[in-house]
């Protein structure tokens, strides 16, 4: 991969991270073009939340680089990351459940111009305008992962990191989700995906990075996904 | 009526108006407590001295430099407040990542010192401060006399305990401070500043500890002891309202308060044990506190 790629919006190069004692990431290296959905699979415990985290400066022990739009974020805390323009939607959802599903979606401060409005987050969650005044806790699994994702498209950022956001899900959630995915990536947001499901991973992405033990073992675009199915298997063990 | 109870109305009345006015004290020193709880994961055993600090604040200001009251109440608050954002800053964030104890350990360490300070520097006897002119003297209601002062307690004291709790459920400031109760990690990494939260809120409940000190320098001695005396109440206060509840702290001060004078009317010998009993009732039927959510 080039050096330094203007399309590229994030790259990722050996990459380390730490949980306390333990090292989960040996030195990922992957690159994430603009405007594209881009997956990272794997099995579980190969590394993939860890990644995000990394990117989001959760995890703070890390080495290496992540460049965003050119920007170092190694270094630099969660709250000024989220400032520079990424957003996070973890695997446990994060919905708080002292605040309503309105105040859940006002949450996350505006980092810059150009996100969507209440109504425009409306109109793509109906769900969500109605149960506006319900409990955060209050939601079924759908409602929750729909209020996760709406949660950040009104911040203004343009990379969304989304941590398996299928997960648990009853097939025609898990469709919708990927209609949202592909009408996201239409009104030019850059997409990480976490996943475990590359039947669903290839719907909406449009290339795929394998990890295991915390490296990046291979590559693959989203057109060759048919051709490479039995590998697939091989790397998620399924 | 009353007589036939046997109880004159205006010792009833007059232990009730007590009552609520140390329920006041309980409700503003729990409150705080209650926050700082929720945010940052330490039981803050400084409490009670930073009370008493309000109140030497406030007694320094009038005595060394002829502030008044007024400019006290709002002066003791942010001069105290500082200090725990400087304690905060310099110590407590060391021990986030710890157990629950090392917090606990360190504010109660610090309570001792400070106290120890003062009571070097003022002995145990104790200095008076005097009811602001505006507020001394008081009505007769009929069935009791209401000493102005106090009834000025109790009702600031509710202002503030419901301009808090409005701020905490209404305000944008406050979703952060409930969603940072939850889940400070997320909050965080949506762009929001939280560990200067946390420092904030830490001087916030220090400066509420400091206000109760300023409004119960004219009823009580301004000595170094008032606080220590204050903090175990105030710690069962919490523990019956429920660990990091903020309604739950304020409404469980007052009524507890209320209780305490009630008992001192019926059978004054059970008053000084009563709130521990029902500390010790409430932890036995609902460990988490009557407002709070087990978790």
């Amino acid at each position: 991969m080039p050096d330094t790629n203007p399309e590229l919006q994030l790259e990722v190069s050996d990459l380390h991270a730490h949980y306390g004692e333990s090292h989960i990431l040996h030195g990922m290296n992957f690159a994430v073009p603009k405007g594209e959905v881009v997956t990272l699979l794997g099995r579980n415990g190969a590394g993939k939340t860890t990644t995000m985290k990394a990117i989001m400066g959760i995890v703070q022990k890390r080495g290496g680089s992540i460049r965003f739009e050119g920007q170092e974020l190694v270094g630099l805390p969660s709250n000024r990351i989220a400032r520079l323009g990424l957003a996070y939607c973890p695997e446990e959802r994060g919905i708080f459940s002292s605040l309503n599903v309105t105040e859940n979606i006002l949450l996350p401060p505006v980092v810059k111009p150009g996100g969507m409005s209440l109504q425009d987050i409306h109109g793509l969650f109906p769900r969500l305008k109605e149960r506006g005044y319900s409990q955060g806790t209050k939601l079924s699994g759908g409602e929750a992962q729909m209020l996760a994702i709406a949660r950040i498209l009104r911040t203004g950022a343009s990379l969304l990191l989304l941590d398996e956001p299928t997960e648990g899900l009853a097939p025609l959630i898990v469709q919708q989700i990927g209609d949202i995915i592909r009408d996201l990536k239409r009104r030019g947001y850059t997409i990480l995906l976490v996943e475990q499901n590359f039947r669903f991973a290839a719907t909406v992405a449009d290339r795929h990075f394998v990890v295991e033990n915390g490296v990046v073992v291979d590559w693959l675009p989203n057109d060759q996904i048919g051709q490479s199915t039995e590998k697939l298997k091989k790397y998620l063990g399924v | 009526m009353f007589e036939l109870i046997g109880i004159p109305p205006q010792a009833l009345f007059g232990q009730m108006l007590l009552g609520l006015i140390n329920g006041a004290f309980y409700a503003v020193l729990s409150l705080g407590l209650a926050l700082i709880f929720g945010l940052l994961n330490v039981i803050n055993f400084t409490h009670g001295a930073q009370y008493m600090l309000g109140a030497y604040v406030a007694w320094l200001l009038l005595n060394f430099l002829g502030i008044n009251y007024w400019l006290a109440l709002i002066l003791a608050p942010v001069v105290v407040g500082a200090f725990g954002i400087l304690l905060e800053r310099l110590m407590l964030r060391k021990l986030y990542h710890l157990d629950h104890l090392y917090g606990l350990l360190l504010t109660f360490g610090l309570a001792l010192i400070i106290e120890g300070v003062f009571r070097n520097l003022y002995g145990i006897s104790g200095q008076s401060y005097p009811v602001p002119p505006v507020l001394t003297g008081g009505y007769n209601l009929g069935f009791m006399f209401l000493p102005l002062y106090r009834g000025w307690v109790v009702f600031f004291s509710l202002v503030v305990c419901l301009g808090t709790w409005l701020v905490i459920e209404k305000t944008k400031l406050g979703s952060y401070l409930r969603a940072g109760t939850e889940n400070p990690t997320l909050v965080q990494a949506f762009g929001i500043n939280v560990p200067r939260m946390i420092t904030l809120t830490y001087g916030f409940g220090v400066g509420l500890a400091a206000l109760a000190g300023v409004l119960a320098a004219p009823i009580y001695q301004v000595k170094p002891t008032m606080g220590a005396d204050m903090i175990i109440v105030v710690f069962a206060v919490v523990v019956i309202g429920g660990m990091g509840s903020i309604m739950g702290s304020v409404v469980t001060g007052f009524m507890l308060g209320l209780l305490e004078g009630l008992t001192k009317v019926f059978y004054p010998e059970a008053s000084n044990t009563v709130i521990f009993v029902v500390m010790a009732v409430v932890l036995l039927i609902k460990p988490a506190g009557l407002f709070g959510k087990a978790s």
